[in-house]
C-alpha cells in the first residue's frame, strides 16, 4: 500500500496496509532497471537497438531529443566561438558580482516558493478548511499574472507618489521622504517577493499532485507507530513527495534565473541582467552566450547534486489501494493560520494586480479596446495551444521511451534537451535561429542549383519556428511533470502488461496514461500559461505585423505606459486563468481511486 | 476525446492558414525589422503607404533583430533596420548585413554629422540627453554641463537610469571622447556618489522621482518629457522640473539619432528606399516632431509647438562614429567603478 521512501520506511510500511495479493515481491527499495525485451540478446549492438516496435521507440526519442537539444548546443556553439572574445573581461568584472546577486536572488526565491508551496499545498490537500474546494484551485491563480506586471503594480502602489505612503503620509502628517523611513520595493528582497508570489504555484501545483497520489496508508502507519502529525509530514510525507517538488522549485528557479523584465525594473544584477548589457550594450552575442552557459552550468550543478542526493531511492505506488484522504480537523487557532497559509499569496499575488489592472483598464478603455485586441488574443491562444500539444507529446514520448530504454546516451540528450528553461527566452530564441536558417539557406541553395527555383525561408520567421521554439523553451516543464509522474508507477505494472502481451504503446495507452493523466495535465496547464507569457523568445522569432498580448502589453510597458497596456495584460491573466481551474479540477478527479476516474 | 481532435486540427488548421497568408503576400511591400516599438513610427508608416501604395510589414524586438538577419542570409526578408541610437546600427554594420543607401534625395535632406560616411546608415531623428531639474530646489543655471554632475554639491540629489542603457552609454562614450578615459572615470565615480538611490527603472521614472522630491536632477532624453506632458497622470510631474541643455557654453547637448540601414539582401530594395527618402521629407520629418517630440534631422523642418517650447540648443558635433567607438571602453568603465551596484 505503499510508497516506498528507504529501505527502512518501507518495511513498517508495508506491514502497515499490505493484504496478501498486494503483495509485491520487487525487491523495492531500489528498484532494478527494467528491460522491456527481457529475455538473453543476440550481440551487444543488437542489444543496443531493439527490434520491431520497440526500435521506433528508441530512435524517435534520439530524434526528438537532438532537435529539441539543437538550439541549446547552438547556443554553446556561439557561446566557444565568439566573433570577438570578451570572457577575460567578463570573469574579471561582472561575473562574480553577477554570480553573487543571482545566488542570494535564488536562495531566496527557492526558500519563498518551497515554504509557500508547500505548505499551502499540504493544507489544501490534508486538511478540513471553510472554502477547501476553492482555494484548490485558486492556489494556482498567481501563476497567470506576469510578474513583470506585478512589479510594476507594487512599485505604483508602494513607491513614494504611490497611494500607499501617501496615505501614511496624510495619516500621520509626514511632509516629505526625509521625515521616516519606508522600504524600498526597488530591491533584491522586493525581486525575491514578486518572483516567490507569482512561481509558488508551480511548487503548490506538484507538491499537490504528490500529496494526493500519496497513500494514506503511509501516514497512518507512521501515526501508528508513534510520530505526531508533524513528525509524520516530515519524516514520511515529505520525502514521498521530494521528486515532485524538487520539480516545482527547480522549475521556479529556472524561471528566476531567466527572469528579465523584473529584475530589470527593480534594478537586481544577476546574470541574465549581465546577458542583456553584454548583449544589447557591447552588441556582442557571443559573450552573452557565454554568460548562458555559465547559468546553464548552474542549473545543472543544482539539478545533479538533487539527484546524486537520492541517488538510492525510488518513489513508486506499490499498491493500487486508495482511501479517501483525512481532512484533519484543525484547532480553531491553527485553522486561522492554515487560511492565512492559503489566502495571502492569492491576495498578494492574484487579487491585488488584478484590481489594479482592472482600475487602470476602465481608466484607458478607449484607447486599448481596438480591432487588433481580439488578433493578439487568437494568436496567444494559437501558438501557446500548438506549443503546449507539441511540448507534451514530446516529453510523453521521451520519458516513456527512456523508461523502456534506460539508455546512458539517450538519458544524456533527453536531459540536454530540457535545460532550455534556464537559458533566457532571447538566447534561446538565437539557438532556434540558427538551426533553422541553416536548413533553411542549405534547402534553398540546394533547390536553386538543382531545379533554379528558390524556396527562400521556408521554415523561419513562421508560426511553426514559433512553436517550435515554445516547446524547446518549455520542454523541462512538462518533460519535468511527466517524469516525475511516469516515475511513480511502479514498473512491475509495465511486466505484468508486458508479460499479458501488451505492445509498448498498448502499455502507454491502457496502463500508464490512465495512471498519470494528473501529471500530464499538470504538464499541459504549465505550459499552456507560460506560453501565454512568453516574451522575448516570440519577440525575435515571430513574423510580420504579428502580435501576441505579450508582445502588444510590451511595447507599452517598455516605456512605462502599463496604463494603455492594463487591459491587454488582464486578458492574459484571464485566458490563463480558464485553464487554471478547468485542468485544476482535472487533477483532483485524477487521484488513484479517487472516485472521479471517467 | 472528440473535442480534444477537434481543437487539436483546428489550431493546425489555423496554423497553416497563417503561414499560407504569410507567403501570398507579394504585392507590393517593404519589410522593416525595428528595434523600435511599432506604434511610435506606424502614423509615418501609414501616411507612405496612403501615398504610395506600398504596404509596410512591421517587426518589432529590442534584441536579436541583428543576429536574426545576419542568420537569414540572402533569404532574409528585411529590408530596413530601424534603431533607436547609434550603437545598435553600428552593431548592423558590423555584423555586414548592411550595404550603401545611394539616394540623392537624402544626401539633400540630410547633414553629414547624421550619416555615415561610407552611407550605410542615415539618422532620421535626434535626440537630446538633457538634464531635468525640480524647478523648486534648484536654481535656473545651478547645473549647466555634464561635468557639473560629478560636482560633490549634488551628493545624493541625482537620479539616473541604468549606465549599462544604451543611452547613457553613448553619453559616456562622447565623454570619453572629449576628456578620455582617465577622467571620465573620475567623472562616473563622482557621479555615482551624487546619486541619490541605485540606478533603476527607464528616463520618465527619473522626472517622477524629481517630482517627488527623490532627487532633485535626472538624466533623460527629450522627448519623454512630451509624452509626459501628453499624459494626463504624469503631465503634474512633468510640470515640477524644467528642462536643461548642458554644455551650451561649450561643445554643446549630447545628442543621439534613431536611425535606418538597407539591408544588404533586401528583396524590394527600390521599395526600402522609397521609404527611406519619404522618411527624411519635410512632411514625415514634421510628424516625428509632432507625435514623437523628436528633432527632425533635415534642416528647415518647423518643430512642433511643445518641442519648439524647450527652446533652441546647440548640440554637440562629434560624428556619431566616434561615440560608437568609444562604446566598448565606456562598458568596461562603467564595470569597474560598479556605477549599477
Amino acid at each position: 500500500m505503499v510508497q516506498v521512501a528507504t529501505n527502512e520506511t518501507e518495511i513498517a510500511l508495508n506491514n502497515a496496509c499490505q493484504t496478501p495479493q498486494e503483495e509485491d515481491i520487487r525487491p523495492t527499495g531500489i528498484t532494478e532497471t527494467f528491460d522491456p525485451m527481457g529475455g538473453p540478446t543476440g550481440s551487444p549492438a543488437m542489444h543496443w537497438l531493439p527490434r520491431g516496435q520497440s526500435a521506433l521507440w528508441l530512435i524517435g526519442a534520439f530524434i526528438i531529443a537532438l532537435m529539441v537539444a539543437a538550439p541549446i548546443i547552438a547556443v554553446a556553439w556561439i557561446a566557444l566561438f565568439p566573433t570577438e572574445n570578451i570572457w577575460p573581461h567578463l570573469a574579471s568584472t561582472m561575473l562574480p558580482r553577477y554570480l553573487k546577486n543571482t545566488g542570494v536572488l535564488m536562495l531566496g526565491v527557492g526558500v519563498g516558493v518551497t515554504l509557500m508551496g508547500v505548505s499551502s499545498a499540504w493544507v489544501v490537500t490534508m486538511c478540513q478548511l471553510p472554502g477547501k474546494r476553492f482555494f484548490e484551485w485558486a492556489m494556482l491563480l498567481p501563476m497567470a499574472v506576469p510578474a513583470y506586471i506585478v512589479a510594476y503594480v507594487y512599485t505604483d502602489l508602494l513607491e513614494y507618489a504611490g497611494p500607499f505612503q501617501g496615505m501614511l503620509r496624510n495619516l500621520f502628517g509626514w511632509q516629505s521622504a526625509a521625515d521616516y523611513w519606508f522600504p524600498d520595493i526597488r530591491t533584491k528582497g522586493g525581486a525575491i517577493l514578486v518572483l516567490s508570489l507569482t512561481l509558488y504555484p508551480y511548487v503548490y501545483m506538484l507538491a499537490r499532485a504528490a500529496f494526493l497520489s500519496q497513500s494514506i496508508c503511509a501516514l497512518e502507519a507512521a501515526r501508528i507507530l508513534g510520530r505526531s502529525s508533524w513528525s509524520a509530514f516530515f519524516t514520511v510525507a515529505l520525502p514521498l513527495a521530494r521528486p515532485a517538488i524538487v520539480v516545482g522549485v527547480v522549475i521556479a528557479l529556472m524561471e528566476t534565473l531567466n527572469d528579465f523584465g523584473t529584475i530589470d525594473f527593480f534594478a537586481v544584477h544577476t546574470l541574465t541582467a549581465g546577458i542583456f548589457n553584454v548583449w544589447l550594450g557591447m552588441g556582442n552575442a557571443g559573450g552573452a552566450a557565454q554568460i548562458a552557459l555559465t547559468m546553464l552550468a548552474v542549473v545543472i550543478a543544482l539539478m545533479v547534486i538533487e539527484r546524486y542526493s537520492r541517488r538510492r531511492q525510488r518513489f513508486h505506488d506499490t499498491t493500487s489501494r486508495f482511501q479517501e484522504l483525512p481532512g484533519y480537523e484543525l484547532a480553531p487557532m491553527a485553522k486561522a493560520g492554515a487560511l492565512a497559509i492559503c489566502i495571502l499569496p492569492i491576495v498578494l499575488g492574484f487579487v491585488i494586480p488584478s484590481l489594479v489592472l482592472i482600475y487602470y483598464s476602465i481608466g484607458y478603455f478607449d484607447q486599448s479596446w481596438t480591432a487588433d485586441f481580439f488578433e493578439f488574443a487568437g494568436n496567444s491562444l494559437l501558438v501557446s495551444g500548438l506549443a503546449t500539444l507539441v511540448a507534451v507529446g514530446c516529453a510523453i514520448f521521451m520519458a516513456y521511451a527512456l523508461r523502456l530504454f534506460p539508455r546512458p546516451l539517450l538519458k544524456f540528450f533527453v536531459r540536454l534537451s530540457s535545460v532550455g528553461y534556464a537559458v533566457p527566452g532571447a538566447v534561446l530564441a538565437i539557438g532556434v535561429l540558427i538551426p533553422f536558417a541553416r536548413f533553411d539557406n542549405a534547402l534553398d541553395a540546394v533547390m536553386r542549383d538543382m531545379f533554379g527555383v528558390s524556396t527562400g525561408l521556408l521554415l523561419s520567421g513562421t508560426v511553426f519556428a514559433l512553436v517550435f521554439a515554445y516547446a524547446v523553451r518549455f520542454m523541462a516543464v512538462s518533460y519535468g511533470s511527466i517524469e516525475a509522474a511516469l516515475g511513480k508507477v511502479r514498473p512491475s505494472m509495465d511486466d505484468a502488461a508486458r508479460t499479458l502481451g501488451e505492445s509498448p504503446w498498448g502499455t502507454l495507452k491502457r496502463i500508464h496514461f490512465p495512471m498519470v493523466r494528473g501529471g500530464i495535465l499538470a504538464a499541459a496547464v504549465l505550459v499552456f500559461v507560460d506560453g501565454m507569457k512568453e516574451l522575448p523568445a516570440t519577440l525575435i522569432l515571430r513574423p510580420f505585423n504579428f502580435d501576441t498580448l505579450a508582445t502588444h502589453v510590451y511595447q507599452f510597458a517598455k516605456d512605462e505606459m502599463i496604463e494603455q497596456a492594463a487591459l491587454g495584460a488582464l486578458t492574459i491573466v484571464l485566458v490563463g486563468v480558464v485553464p487554471v481551474i478547468m485542468l485544476s479540477r482535472a487533477i483532483s478527479k485524477s487521484r488513484p481511486g479517487h472516485g472521479g476516474q471517467s | 476525446m472528440i473535442s480534444l481532435r477537434k481543437t487539436v486540427l483546428g489550431l493546425v488548421v489555423s496554423a497553416m492558414g497563417l503561414s499560407m497568408g504569410q507567403a501570398a503576400l507579394a504585392a507590393e511591400e517593404v519589410n522593416v525589422y525595428s528595434l523600435r516599438q511599432s506604434f511610435l513610427i506606424e502614423p509615418m508608416f501609414k501616411r507612405f503607404t496612403e501615398e504610395t501604395g506600398i504596404r509596410v510589414n512591421t517587426l518589432f524586438s529590442q534584441s536579436g533583430l541583428v543576429e536574426r538577419i545576419k542568420h537569414e542570409g540572402r533569404n532574409t526578408p528585411a529590408d530596413l533596420l530601424l534603431t533607436v541610437d547609434i550603437g545598435r546600427i553600428q552593431d548592423a554594420v558590423d555584423a555586414d548585413i548592411a550595404q550603401p543607401i545611394e539616394s540623392a534625395v537624402l544626401d539633400a535632406n540630410i547633414p553629414d554629422q547624421f550619416r555615415d560616411e561610407n552611407k550605410l546608415w542615415v539618422g532620421m531623428t535626434t535626440r537630446a540627453r538633457v538634464l531635468y531639474t525640480s524647478l523648486d530646489r534648484v536654481a535656473p543655471d545651478a547645473i549647466t554641463t555634464y561635468e557639473d554632475l560629478a560636482d560633490p554639491k549634488w551628493k545624493g540629489r541625482i537620479c539616473v537610469r541604468s549606465a549599462m542603457h544604451v543611452y547613457n552609454i553613448a553619453l559616456i562614450a562622447s565623454m570619453i571622447a572629449h576628456h578620455g578615459e582617465e577622467e571620465t572615470k573620475t567623472w562616473l565615480i563622482g557621479l555615482k556618489d551624487n546619486l541619490a538611490r541605485k540606478p533603476q527603472g527607464a528616463d520618465i521614472d527619473q522626472i517622477e522621482a524629481v517630482s517627488q522630491g527623490v532627487c532633485d536632477v535626472a538624466i533623460g532624453n527629450s522627448y519623454y518629457y512630451g509624452k509626459m506632458l501628453d499624459d494626463p497622470n504624469k503631465a503634474d510631474a512633468a510640470k515640477q522640473v524644467r528642462i536643461v541643455f548642458p554644455n551650451q557654453g561649450d561643445r554643446g547637448t549630447h545628442v543621439n539619432i534613431s536611425g535606418v540601414a538597407l539591408m544588404k539582401y533586401a528583396p524590394n530594395k527600390e521599395n526600402a528606399l522609397k521609404l527611406v527618402e519619404f522618411l527624411s521629407s519635410a512632411e514625415a520629418q514634421h510628424m516625428y516632431a509632432d507625435i514623437n517630440f523628436e528633432y527632425p534631422v533635415k534642416p528647415g523642418v518647423a518643430w512642433s509647438e511643445r518641442v519648439r517650447s524647450w527652446g533652441t540648443f546647440v548640440h554637440d558635433d562629434l560624428p556619431l562614429n566616434t561615440v560608437a567607438a568609444n562604446r566598448s571602453a565606456a562598458i568596461r568603465l562603467i564595470d569597474e567603478v560598479g556605477f549599477n551596484e
